[in-house]
Order: structure tokens, then C-alpha cells, then sequence
């Protein structure tokens, strides 16, 4: 009986820490950024890194300033929710308002294989197929261009919204609907003035995710985006964006504890507090518009 | 103060151009996946064959294989199996069976969801700093699969959570009344009933690290290698890693070598994919009768 | 009295399944009409008909005739219809919104816009519903927040806002607490000085005390429908005898 127990204890404590392994990740990615950065940063002012509008580490002269890779990506999130919000949430009404169980049957797995297929893949069909689609419709498209990365990951990011937008709007009671049909509305009325709103909280974290992953989304803009840091708006110029820049640099063979190879983490470094901002602010947003039914 | 209906004409053309436009952007996205598939599939007609399974990369299209892409996949997929099926579940009995609602429990399960939010290509650069330098496991299959653990681990473990979560209380009730201690609970009863379920989630996790491109180049998998792994210290490349070289190649040649292993990554995860969906099915009939 | 609703030789399937037989009412205007029987014997499904929220479900076939003073609602437009014929259902169900934009709901998708107008609506529906004393003070307060009796009463506010001419009640009150249940039944009595109300109720000292007529439903079948008072003193079939009388049900 007490050999029993103490098995018991010490496995315990074993799962125990198995479990810590996730707080020691996180703790280990902030460090391992964080030390490198630190070193960055004793070579290149912070003032710079923020207000510099070059980013050319690779060349002669060297310059240090993020802000064109900061562009380039949110030139990306920008265009990939263009894409994602608007498609994404509007086939999660389809789906949870209008479709019958077999156009559901059909629907779902579509979804299901888009949110599987890797991201390599959405890279290779944005600069085979949707790049030389847009040459042919403006001619002065760049063949590395911020359009065509930007519909990848738009449609790569469908399936996110789509699917937690109608597991939203699925919670809303059917009591609510009828409320509204039975005082004479239409199927517009009630899907934007009722089941919309009452399931907005998690439809915006929906937005979110996806804007998040459209940040930190690496192969296809490493592929498709280019790789020409600028302050630019046009998306059909050759950008760059911070992980794509990561991914250029290691690709290439720069020595280690140089400077080029410590800009990586100080790229890595912003990116990750992106995309906890982002982490942050859904979190905020599910408290704070929570509905809550009986 | 009577309302009027006047309106209902214009209401109910509303109510319909809506319909035609969600259902317009739904077909769309039925529309994109087929373009997709019908872009890949194209274009790897003709170059995908017996030489392009059985052959190592090389500089000429023609010549080009994915035999050592497949291998350095299976090595680092499997090492990453064995890795993180332990702790992942583990962790996920932790947290469901033994750990008690309190500050602990909050803090791994908020850490837990954070870091699904997170980038893979930082995951990528923890294994660069951690694994690869620090560690001194180079660019290993090792620091490959130790990465991808960490990577899919958030995942796994949430996966697991859910599958333990469905085992009725009433069953865990019935063993600790003949005397059970915990673990043999967790092992006699728990474990048992929430197999399939933990079996499909993992096995979707395991999937998805097989898709993973960036965090394999920041870890150093090298696009060109002309032998076959070995061993876990042995450097690799891996399926995603040779689709992105060959995209990424001036000859237009190579963009079909590159819808050739696309084909064979789909094929790869189809076929995982199907398992756990045979074996889905087979957990929820068990649990219906 | 005049007619208001008739409806005539109603048969409806859900699938295979024969959920009412050969149903005949006539609903008289200004009037009480309750729908009693035991629990499955297809009162709901019924008062869901007259205003088509059974359109919403798949399966549902239809037969015979309903009428709205004289015309025929498969004929109407639905919205329309249930503009006309407006809904309160078994449990309450107010929108997550506050309670004057509740009310409000119907009437702006109908087309009300001013502000003025709008607050008159809202004044006087929630007096029709009995509600405005309670809550005049937190109108702009979420709707959730409110009792279960004040939730239902608001419920009623919001399709009395939107004018409706027959009120169709599906168990109102089978939710609620007995204090909240009497206040709805003191409205009744009002209600039915402006317009056309149906009611399903299991409890049948309610159909007796709020209303004029009563039909009695059994297995999807009308027994017997007649004045109130002769239901329940002088029953004509020995089914409604025995219902009555709480041999079954």
C-alpha cells in the first residue's frame, strides 16, 4: 500500500513537470531572443532600429531600421484580411445560417482540407498561379509582388475565421431567431442585427487569430513577397517582411555572433511582440463583449 | 404612430442580394481549393514517378528526387513521435487528473494557449539558439525533432486534455472504490477509455509539424543532401524543405519537380490523416454503444 | 364578434410522423382563445401554423387552409404575416441587447426612424406589456439583467411595438414563478381589449380563468371547441370530461 502510494507521488511529480515544459518554452523563447537582441543592441542604437527607413544589414553602407520589414508585413496582414474576414465570415454565415445538413457534408471537409494543406504549398500556388494571373491583369506586376503573398495567406486564413466564426454563431440560441422571425424579420434582419452581434465577441477574435497568423506566416511571403525591404504601399512591388527576412538570412551562410546574424533575433524579437499583442488584445476583446445566455 | 410596411419590397431584395453574396464567397473558397489542387496536380503530370521517389537531389530537374526529403521527414517525424507522445500526454494527465483549479493550473493552461499563438518560425529560432548552439546538437535530426516537440507540444497537449476530459467521472468513481490508488486509476480506467481519442488528437498534431517548412530552415535542415540519414545526429533535409528549394529555383523546370513532391507531401498527409479519421470513427461508435 | 383566423381541415406531417389531424378552429376577434391538452398532443405545433414560424423547420408538410380575415396565409407574404400575427414563446427570449433597443427591434426594421416616435412606441408598448413602471428608470440597462416574469413581459412589449393584430402566446407562463404568472394573466384580460390572443396552456385553471373559448387537442386531434365555460362545466365529449377532471394529462 505505501509502495503504491509513493509511485503515485513520484509520478505526480514527474507529470508535473512535464507540464512545466510549456512555461519553460515560453520562458526559453524570451530568453533566447532576448540575448541576442541585447547584443544587437550594443552595436546599433534603438533609436535607429525604430526610426531608420533603410534596412540593407547585408549591404554596404549597413543600415538598421526596421520600419520597411514592419511595413512589409502589415502590408501583408492588411491584404490577407481583405481576403480572410470578409470570405471567411461570410461562409461561416452560409454555414451556419443557410446551408442544409448535405451542403454541409460537402462544405465542412472543403474547409477542413484548406486549414490542412501546409503553408509551403500556398507559397508555391501564389508565385506558379495567382502571380502570373495578376501579370496578365496589370502588366507592371512585379513577379515578386506583396498582392499575390497576400492572397495566399488570405485564403490560408479563411478556413480560421470561417470555422471559429460559425462555432459562434451556432452558440446563439435558436430562441433568439425566432424572437426576431416571429415579429416579421427577414433572414438578412436576423443574421446582422441578432445573431451577429450576439455572437460578435468571439467572431472578432476570429479576426484576430487570423490577422495573427498573417503576421507570423513565413513560407509563403518567403516565397512570393520578394525580398526588397521598402516603405511602400504598392502591393505590387517586391517587399519584404520580417519573417521573410529571417528565413533570407538564414538561407544564406552569415557567420555566427555577427551582427547580420544577431538582426534576426532583434526581427524575431518584434515579431514575437506582435503577435502577443495580438494574443493580448483577443483575450481583451472575449472579456469584455462576452454575452452571456442562460 | 402606426408603422408603416412600406419598406418590405426593399427589405426583402436585401435579404436576397445578401444570400447571393455569402453564397457567392462560399463558392469561392470551393472555387480556390480546386484551382489549387488543379495548379499542383498539372503540373507534376509526368514528373512524378519511380526515379523521382527513389532519386537524391540534384542540379539538373530531370535528375531530381525526394528519396532523401522522405527519409529526413520519417527521421524527424518519428523522433518527434517518440519525444512528445510522453510528455504531451503526461501533461495532459497532469493538468485534467492530478493538478487542482488554482493559480498553477491557470498559468500552464494561459501558457499553453499563448503559445499556439505563437509563430513557428520562432519556435524555430528557440531551436537555433537552444538546441542547435547552446546544446551543441548542430544541425541534427535531433535538434530538427526537438524542435518540432516544442513546436506541436501546445497542440498535443490540448488534444489529449479533451480526449481524457470525456472519460465519465463515474468510471474513475467505480475504480477508486475497489481500494485504486490515482495512477492506477489513471492507467486501468483513464487511460484505456481515452485512447483513441488521445491516439486522433496526437496524431493531428503529428500531421501538422509534418507541413512545417520554417522552422526546419532556421534549425539548419539543408536543402541539398546527397545521402540517406543515418543516424538522429546526421544533418537532413526534409519533403517541405526540397518543395521550397525547388520553388525557388530560375529554371521553370523545377516548379514542376516541386508540384511533384507537393503531390507526395498531400499524399503523405492524406494518408496519416485518414488513420486518425478511421480511428475517430472507431472511438465514437465505442462510445455510442 | 366577428371572425378573425379560420382554419380549415389542417393536417401537417413532420416526415412520416401525423402531427395534427384534420384540425378546424375558428379564432374570434378580441377574444381569448386557449389550446389546452396533455404535453405531445400538438398544441405548440399548432399555434406555430397560424403565423408560419414553421417554415423554419425542414421536413414540415402542410395541408388545408388557415385564414387571416379571409385570406389565405400560404397566400400572404411571411414577413407581412408575422408583422400581423405576432409571437411569444414557452421560454423568455430577449435579444442581448438593452431593453429599449428590444423594443425597438421591430419597429426599425419596419421602417421607424424617429427618435421621438420610437420612444413613444416603447413607452407605450411596455405599458401594454404592464412593464413600464419597472423599468423606466434603466431602459438603456441589458435586457438580460431583468427577472424571468419581467424578461417574458418584455417580450410581449416587443411584438406589441409592432402593432401586431393577433398575439400568439405558446405557454408563457410554464417558466415562470407564480407571482410573475398572475401578472400575466392580469394582462390578458387587457390584451385582449385591443387585439386577437391565442394561448397554449398545459394548466388548465389558467385557460379557465383568462379565456373565452377553448378547443381541446388529444394525439394531433381537436376534441372539442367551444365557450369556455361550457368546456369545463358541460363537456360534450368524455375525453375533455375526463382531461378536465384530471383523469389523464
Amino acid at each position: 500500500m505505501n509502495y503504491n502510494k509513493l509511485v503515485d507521488n513520484v509520478i505526480k511529480r514527474i507529470l508535473l513537470l512535464f507540464a512545466a515544459i510549456s512555461v519553460i518554452t515560453t520562458i526559453a523563447i524570451v530568453f533566447s531572443l532576448l540575448g541576442e537582441t541585447v547584443s544587437f543592441f550594443k552595436e546599433v542604437s534603438i533609436v535607429e532600429f525604430f526610426t531608420d527607413t533603410r534596412w540593407t544589414p547585408l549591404l554596404e553602407p549597413k543600415h538598421f531600421g526596421i520600419l520597411p520589414l514592419i511595413c512589409g508585413t502589415l502590408l501583408i496582414t492588411a491584404g490577407a484580411s481583405l481576403i480572410s474576414i470578409p470570405i471567411g465570415l461570410a461562409s461561416a454565415v452560409f454555414l451556419s445560417e443557410y446551408a442544409g445538413n448535405r451542403t454541409r457534408k460537402i462544405l465542412k471537409p472543403v474547409l477542413e482540407i484548406l486549414a490542412g494543406i501546409p503553408t509551403i504549398v500556398y507559397g508555391y500556388f501564389a508565385l506558379v498561379t495567382i502571380t502570373p494571373i495578376l501579370q496578365r491583369l496589370i502588366p507592371q506586376t512585379n513577379i515578386f509582388n506583396a498582392a499575390s503573398a497576400s492572397i495566399a495567406v488570405g485564403i490560408m486564413t479563411i478556413p480560421m475565421v470561417a470555422s471559429l466564426s460559425e462555432d459562434a454563431m451556432k452558440a446563439v440560441p435558436n430562441a433568439l431567431r425566432h424572437g426576431a422571425f416571429a415579429i416579421g424579420s427577414t433572414k438578412f434582419e436576423v443574421v446582422t442585427k441578432i445573431v451577429i452581434p450576439s455572437a460578435l465577441s468571439s467572431i472578432l477574435a476570429s479576426f484576430i487569430l487570423a490577422i495573427s497568423r498573417a503576421i507570423g506566416e513565413t513560407m509563403i511571403v518567403a516565397l512570393a513577397a520578394g525580398s526588397t525591404p521598402k516603405l511602400t504601399l504598392n502591393p505590387l512591388e517586391s517587399i519584404q517582411t520580417i519573417t521573410g527576412y529571417i528565413v533570407q538570412v538564414s538561407m544564406g551562410d552569415t557567420p555566427r555572433g555577427s551582427i547580420e546574424s544577431r538582426t534576426i533575433f532583434a526581427a524575431g524579437m518584434v515579431l514575437f511582440m506582435m503577435t502577443l499583442l495580438m494574443n493580448i488584445i483577443s483575450m481583451l476583446i472575449v472579456k469584455k463583449f462576452r454575452r452571456v445566455y442562460d | 404612430m402606426s408603422i408603416n410596411t412600406t419598406n418590405m419590397k426593399s427589405r426583402k431584395l436585401k435579404s436576397q442580394i445578401f444570400y447571393a453574396i455569402i453564397l457567392i464567397c462560399t463558392l469561392t473558397t470551393i472555387a480556390v481549393l480546386a484551382a489549387l489542387l488543379i495548379s499542383v496536380f498539372s503540373k507534376s503530370i509526368g514528373w512524378l514517378n519511380w526515379n523521382f521517389l527513389s532519386s537524391l537531389p540534384s542540379r539538373f530537374p530531370a535528375k531530381s528526387g525526394i528519396k532523401a526529403g522522405i527519409l529526413g521527414t520519417l527521421w524527424v517525424i518519428g523522433l518527434t513521435a517518440i519525444i512528445s507522445f510522453p510528455l504531451g500526454i503526461g501533461a495532459a494527465i497532469y493538468l485534467e487528473e492530478y493538478s487542482k483549479k488554482g493559480w498553477l493550473k491557470e498559468l500552464i493552461q494561459i501558457n499553453i494557449s499563448n503559445l499556439a499563438g505563437v509563430p513557428s518560425i520562432i519556435y524555430g529560432m528557440l531551436g537555433l539558439a537552444v538546441f542547435v548552439r547552446q546544446w551543441g546538437f548542430g544541425r541534427s535530426i535531433l535538434s530538427g525533432a526537438l524542435t518540432m516537440t516544442i513546436l506541436i507540444l501546445p497542440v498535443l497537449i490540448v488534444a489529449a486534455q479533451e480526449a481524457i476530459r470525456s472519460v465519465p467521472s463515474s468510471m474513475r468513481h467505480g475504480s477508486y472504490a475497489l481500494g485504486a490508488t490515482q495512477w492506477q486509476t489513471i492507467t486501468g480506467v483513464v487511460l484505456p477509455y481515452a485512447s483513441s481519442g488521445i491516439l486522433t488528437g496526437t496524431i493531428l498534431a503529428i500531421a501538422r509539424a509534418i507541413g512545417e517548412t520554417a522552422p526546419m530552415i532556421m534549425v539548419g535542415a539543408a536543402a541539398f543532401i546527397s545521402f540517406v540519414p543515418g543516424g538522429i545526429m546526421d544533418s537532413f533535409t526534409t519533403i517541405p524543405l526540397q518543395i521550397y528549394s525547388w520553388t525557388g529555383k530560375p529554371q521553370a523546370e523545377f516548379q514542376n519537380v516541386a508540384a511533384a513532391g507537393i503531390v507526395v507531401l498531400l499524399a503523405v498527409l492524406l494518408l496519416i490523416n485518414s488513420i486518425a479519421i478511421i480511428l475517430r470513427n472507431k472511438y465514437q461508435d465505442r462510445v455510442k454503444s | 364578434m366577428s371572425l378573425k383566423m379560420k382554419i380549415n381541415h389542417l393536417n401537417l406531417h413532420y416526415g412520416d410522423f401525423h402531427a395534427l389531424k384534420d384540425v378546424n378552429i375558428d379564432i374570434t376577434e378580441n377574444a381569448v382563445t386557449a389550446l389546452i391538452g396533455p404535453s405531445g398532443c400538438g398544441k405548440s405545433t399548432f399555434i406555430r401554423t397560424l403565423n408560419r414560424m414553421n417554415d423554419l423547420i425542414d421536413n414540415v408538410t402542410i395541408t388545408g387552409e388557415i385564414s387571416l380575415e379571409g385570406i389565405d396565409i400560404k397566400k400572404c407574404d411571411v414577413i407581412e404575416l408575422r408583422k400581423r400575427v405576432g409571437m411569444v414563446f414557452q421560454k423568455p427570449n430577449p435579444f442581448p441587447m438593452s431593453i429599449y433597443e428590444n423594443v425597438i427591434y421591430g419597429p426599425k426594421i419596419h421602417g421607424a426612424k424617429d427618435k421621438k416616435v420610437l420612444d413613444a412606441i416603447v413607452e407605450k408598448s411596455l405599458r401594454g406589456a404592464a412593464l413600464w413602471e419597472e423599468v423606466k428608470d434603466r431602459l438603456h440597462k441589458p435586457a438580460l439583467g431583468l427577472s424571468g416574469g419581467q424578461q417574458q413581459r418584455l417580450c410581449i412589449a416587443r411584438v406589441l411595438a409592432v402593432e401586431p393584430e393577433v398575439l400568439l402566446m405558446d405557454e408563457p407562463t410554464s417558466a415562470l414563478d407564480p407571482a410573475s404568472t398572475l401578472k400575466i394573466e392580469d394582462l390578458m384580460e387587457q390584451l385582449k381589449k385591443e387585439y386577437t390572443v391565442v394561448i397554449v396552456t398545459h394548466n388548465m385553471q389558467q385557460a379557465g380563468r383568462i379565456s373565452d373559448f377553448t378547443s381541446f387537442f388529444l394525439n394531433g386531434e381537436i376534441i372539442e371547441s367551444d365557450k369556455t365555460e361550457n368546456i369545463f362545466y358541460k363537456p360534450r365529449d368524455k375525453r375533455t370530461e375526463d382531461y378536465i377532471t384530471g383523469r389523464f394529462g
